[in-house]
Order: C-alpha cells, then sequence, then structure tokens
C-alpha cells in the first residue's frame, strides 16, 4: 500500500512567482515589437518589466476562490432581498432616483473598464502586469453583471430602470462620465493607467463608492450596499494597481515623471469634475443622508490623498494635481450647484427629482454652515412658494455644456459663489467655451482632440436626437411617462404610498 | 508634516465575522482610531497598520489565509508595503 504525502503548500511569494512570471515566454517566430505594438508612442520609457510588483501576490486559484465567495455571499443577499419584500423596506422610494443615476451612469462604465483592461492584458510587455489588468478586466465584467443583477430587483417595481444602455449613450447629462470614459479610452495604455487605475481609483473612487454605499446601508438598500462593499474590495486591489502601476512608471526613467505629471494633473480634475453628479447625489438624494459631500471630500481626499500619498509621491518629484485648490476651495458649493440642474433639468431626465424638505435644509445649513443659508436656501424656499401655488419650476431651453467635463455651465468663480465661471479658448477660428480654469487647461493642451467631443446640446442642434420638440427627443432617449420630472405625485410616489397604506396591490 | 504622523487607514464591511478581525487589528496596533459608519468600520492609525495572521487566528478561532483580507476590505489609504502569508503591513513609502 503506497501512501501520499501530505501535499506542501508553497509560500505566498513563491507560488505568485511561479503563476505569473513563471508563464511567460519569449517570442521566437514574431519580435517584441511586433507582439506589444502599443508601448512606445506615449514616450514612456520602461527599462525592465520584472519591477512591476503586485502587492497582493494574486495568482489565478486565490482571485477565483476569493470572487466565488463574494459573489456567493452577494447572491444570498439578493435572494433574502427578494423574498422579503425589500423593495418596501427602502427609506422612500425616492432614494432610488440616486441608484438610477448609479446604473445610468456608473455600470456602464464597469463594462469599458473590463473591454480596456481585457487589451492591457494582452497588450503590457510584462507578465505580472498582464495578469493583474486581467483581473481587473474579470472585475469589472463582474461589476457590471452584480450591478445589473441587483437593480434589476427593483426595475420589477419602479420607473426609471429599463433602457440604461441606451440612455447612457445618449441622454444629455450621461455624456459626463460616458465622455470621461471615452477620453481614457482612447489614449494610450499607460495613459490610461493613469486616468482610471490611478487617478479615478485611487484617487477618487472612495469618494464614490464608499460613503455612497454606507448611504445605501443606512438607507435599508441592502442590495446596493452588498455590491457595493463587494466590488469595492475588488477597488482596493485596483488601487493598489493604480499606485503600483504610478511608482512603477516613475521608478523606471526620471523622463517618465514630466509625462506622469502632466497626466495627474489632467486625470484628476477630468475624474473630480464627473464625481459633481456624485455630490449631488450624496447632498440631496439620499432620504437620510449619511456624510455630506464636503465632509467626505476633506476626509478621502484632503486628509487621505492630499495629506498621505502625496507627500510620499513628492520622493519621485510629483507635486499634488494642478487645480487641486479650485477643487478645495469648491467644495462648499460643488454638490448645491450640480443639484439644482438636476432639479431645473429633471423633465428631461430619467430621474424624478424633489426640493429639499425643512428638515433636509437643517441637515445641510449644518453641513455647509458658509454657503447654504445664504446662497441656495433662498432657491429653495422660492420652489417651496411656487409649488405651492401650484406650479413646479422646470428650465425650458437648453443649457451651453462646457466642452471637456460636458456638465451645464452653472458653476461659479472659487471665490464669488454668485458670479458664474466662464472660460473661452480659440482653436483653428472657433471659440469653445469650457467651465473652469481645469477645463480650459485640458482643452488648450489637446485641442484637437476635444474640438470632436459629442455634446448633447449641440447634437440636439443639429438634428441628430430624434427631432426637434421635447417630446421626440425624450422618445430618441428612451425615456417613458413616469421616469421623469417632479418625484412629489410621480407613479414611483403613488405606488409607494399605497404599498405603505396596506391596501395597494404589490409587484407588476 | 512629519512622516511619522501620516495617517493610513483601512475601511472594513461590518460583519459577524470581521469583528474577530478588528479585534486583532486593534490587539496588535494600540493606537487605533475606530470610526462606525453604516455598513462599515473604519480604521485608522499614524504611521502603520499591522495585520497579524496569527493574531486573527487567535480572536477569530479558526485558520487564517492573509489572502482572505480581500473578502473583508472596503478600501484603504496608504500602501500594501509587505503581504506574505503571515502578515500585512499598510504604510506610505517614503
Amino acid at each position: 500500500m503506497t501512501q501520499t504525502a501530505p501535499r506542501r503548500k508553497l509560500p505566498l511569494k513563491e507560488r505568485y512567482s511561479l503563476l505569473t512570471r513563471d508563464l511567460d515566454w519569449e517570442p521566437s517566430y514574431v519580435t517584441k515589437e511586433q507582439l506589444f505594438p502599443y508601448t512606445s508612442y506615449e514616450g514612456v520609457k520602461i527599462h525592465d518589466w520584472d519591477g512591476w510588483e503586485d502587492p497582493f501576490r494574486l495568482t489565478v486559484d486565490a482571485y477565483y476562490k476569493y470572487q466565488a465567495e463574494k459573489d456567493k455571499r452577494l447572491y444570498a443577499v439578493l435572494d433574502g432581498f427578494a423574498q422579503s419584500q425589500g423593495h418596501l423596506g427602502l427609506a422612500d422610494a425616492s432614494y432610488l432616483n440616486a441608484i438610477k443615476l448609479f446604473i445610468q451612469g456608473v455600470t456602464p462604465l464597469e463594462y469599458a473598464a473590463h473591454r480596456h483592461f481585457a487589451y492591457l492584458a494582452r497588450f503590457l510587455e510584462g507578465p505580472a502586469p498582464r495578469f493583474a489588468a486581467l483581473c481587473q478586466s474579470v472585475d469589472e465584467l463582474r461589476h457590471c453583471q452584480t450591478q445589473i443583477h441587483t437593480i434589476s430587483n427593483y426595475n420589477k417595481y419602479y420607473g426609471g430602470f429599463h433602457s440604461w444602455s441606451k440612455m447612457h449613450d445618449r441622454v444629455w447629462y450621461l455624456s459626463v462620465p460616458k465622455s470621461l470614459f471615452d477620453d481614457a479610452m482612447t489614449a494610450g495604455p499607460f495613459e490610461f493607467l493613469i486616468s482610471i487605475s490611478f487617478s479615478f481609483e485611487y484617487l477618487l473612487t472612495n469618494l464614490l463608492f464608499v460613503p455612497f454605499m454606507s448611504g445605501a446601508s443606512f438607507n435599508g438598500d441592502m442590495p446596493t450596499m452588498s455590491f457595493g462593499f463587494s466590488a469595492q474590495s475588488d477597488e482596493s486591489r485596483h488601487m493598489t494597481l493604480g499606485l503600483e502601476a504610478i511608482k512603477f512608471l516613475l521608478e523606471q526613467d526620471e523622463g517618465n515623471v514630466p509625462i506622469i505629471q502632466e497626466w495627474i494633473d489632467k486625470w484628476f480634475w477630468r475624474a473630480y469634475r464627473m464625481s459633481a453628479l456624485v455630490a449631488g447625489m450624496m447632498d440631496y438624494m439620499l432620504p437620510k443622508p449619511v456624510m455630506s459631500w464636503k465632509e467626505a471630500f476633506e476626509l478621502y481626499f484632503e486628509d487621505q490623498m492630499l495629506g498621505g500619498l502625496f507627500p510620499d509621491l513628492e520622493f519621485y518629484g510629483i507635486r499634488p494635481p494642478k487645480h487641486v485648490q479650485d477643487a478645495i476651495a469648491e467644495k462648499d458649493k460643488l454638490s448645491h450647484e450640480v443639484y439644482k440642474i438636476l432639479h431645473n433639468f429633471s423633465f428631461a431626465a430619467a430621474f424624478t427629482t424633489q426640493a429639499p424638505s425643512e428638515s433636509h435644509m437643517r441637515w445641510l445649513s449644518e453641513q455647509y454652515p458658509a454657503t447654504f443659508d445664504q446662497y441656495y436656501r433662498p432657491v429653495w424656499e422660492k420652489h417651496h412658494r411656487i409649488e405651492a401655488g401650484g406650479g413646479r419650476v422646470f428650465f425650458q431651453g437648453l443649457p451651453q455644456l462646457c466642452q471637456i467635463c460636458q456638465i451645464p455651465m452653472v458653476f461659479t468663480e472659487k471665490d464669488d459663489p454668485a458670479k458664474t465661471s466662464f472660460r473661452t479658448s480659440e482653436f483653428r477660428g472657433e471659440t469653445f467655451h469650457t467651465c473652469s480654469d481645469g477645463c480650459q487647461w485640458i482643452f488648450e493642451r489637446e485641442p484637437e482632440k476635444f474640438v470632436q467631443a459629442w455634446l448633447p446640446v449641440h447634437q440636439i442642434y443639429q438634428g441628430n436626437c430624434g427631432g426637434p420638440s421635447v417630446p421626440e427627443v425624450l422618445e430618441w432617449y428612451g425615456i417613458q411617462d413616469g421616469d421623469n420630472g417632479e418625484y412629489k405625485g410621480s407613479p414611483d410616489q403613488q405606488s409607494w404610498v399605497d404599498w405603505h397604506s396596506g391596501d395597494g396591490e404589490q409587484g407588476v | 508634516m512629519s512622516e511619522t504622523l501620516r495617517q493610513v487607514g483601512i475601511d472594513i464591511q461590518e460583519s459577524e465575522e470581521n469583528r474577530g478581525l478588528i479585534a486583532a487589528i486593534r490587539s496588535d496596533n494600540p493606537e487605533l482610531t475606530v470610526r462606525h459608519l453604516p455598513g462599515l468600520v473604519k480604521i485608522q492609525a499614524a504611521g502603520q497598520i499591522v495585520i497579524n495572521r496569527e493574531t486573527v487566528e487567535r480572536e477569530i478561532g479558526r485558520e487564517w489565509e492573509t489572502g482572505e483580507f480581500q473578502l473583508a476590505i472596503v478600501s484603504f489609504a496608504g500602501s500594501l508595503s509587505e503581504w506574505d502569508d503571515d502578515r500585512i503591513i499598510v504604510k506610505w513609502e517614503h
């Protein structure tokens, strides 16, 4: 009788080495340049791809084991939700407007990220970064799928969730996230790494996912909290990839430093501007707010990133992003200015909006003592007075959009909340408009790229969006009655009241 | 800013299993600041945070691989300067 020896488990470092680097091979029937044609034209110099270290030391077996466990936990929550009428356990049906913005705006970005990381997994020369990119590509596809699956439970009961991928390609405010990813995906591989892995994932996803998912938990939305934390634990790996990418690029060659500094300058501002939508969600769309935009920005960006990360990067000659002081200067105003746009134009959006209640305004006053009562409370009180008289104001007309961030030009000067910030640049005899020094700087750095921007308002005027009238444009967007407009009196609100009064029929 | 005073942080999902993990991190990092937010626990410390496999195993009463930390973590601030079979260290590098 033979005895099998107990299998020896290799130490983590050795296992990682065997399952990444040692699986690589030298090309023999094509040259290295033919195999990897895309990593030279941006001017970045890499001398030793083996200088790349994955601190997680992730191997394929461990990856699938842990991801399977995460999915098991998530789907247990989804089952519990479906079986316990979870859609009724929310703080209020208006909460779901934030989730509508999420599935329309963020879920398609997960898919876009999946596509581009698959490309990096093919074209980066080092086996370790290729494998890290492959894992991230699978992660992003999983995030897209789990978000669709989770949110589809709400689609059975509430409006606004039905045509989100079509909306992402067409609806005006969704060009904000879409244009950011289009910009990143049409850059070279290293700029993509800095834009998405570093600036977006490392500097800013904390603002997007952590307080927002904590808000989902606080508002009774267990499934969103579960997919959010499950996804964000992948994000923590992606953040490591972003940080590793930047350190690797900076260590490889002195000449890389100024190239990367410019990308940090550009992508901090691009990603920060997009997160303005999140600021509006956090401060106005959660019936039970959990943390203000300002507090989250101070905690996650100013303390953790500017106070912790950037002193670390100083070692390589990297300084904080060019326009970071402008972002800090507007932390008291950003969410208010953005939500005013969403409130004014929600007749053409795939979610509903409402003026904040008295108690919500008290919370906003506490969070924003320097600005809310002076600049924003009077606006909302005016809306309340108009509504009490039987009206509801929607801004009729199309706003001017910033050529870079594509947000309507409603931001104000950083030192004057009463003055609109408006910049112009000339290129090839035409005038282009931007909303801030950051966006103007980005435009003037690459005007050939950004003159090609697909601006929804321009496209409507050019007749490319279904027709000249509002109903024609809304139909082209895929918006149906009840998806848009005022929350109070909407089908979602009426169903909510009926279901909770105990005599309404549930479900569709 | 003095290097030793720079904060590092880890956000961990609030769950039964993770209570033992948090207890282990507390016992190995006495200077920790712990803040509860809905659904998550945010821990911060000046300088570094160390997670030792043995302490976690003692707290949760079973074997634990450092890779399982991936199931608990929501986010972090700092650099993962060490991650092997026995411990994880989060700190800034420079």
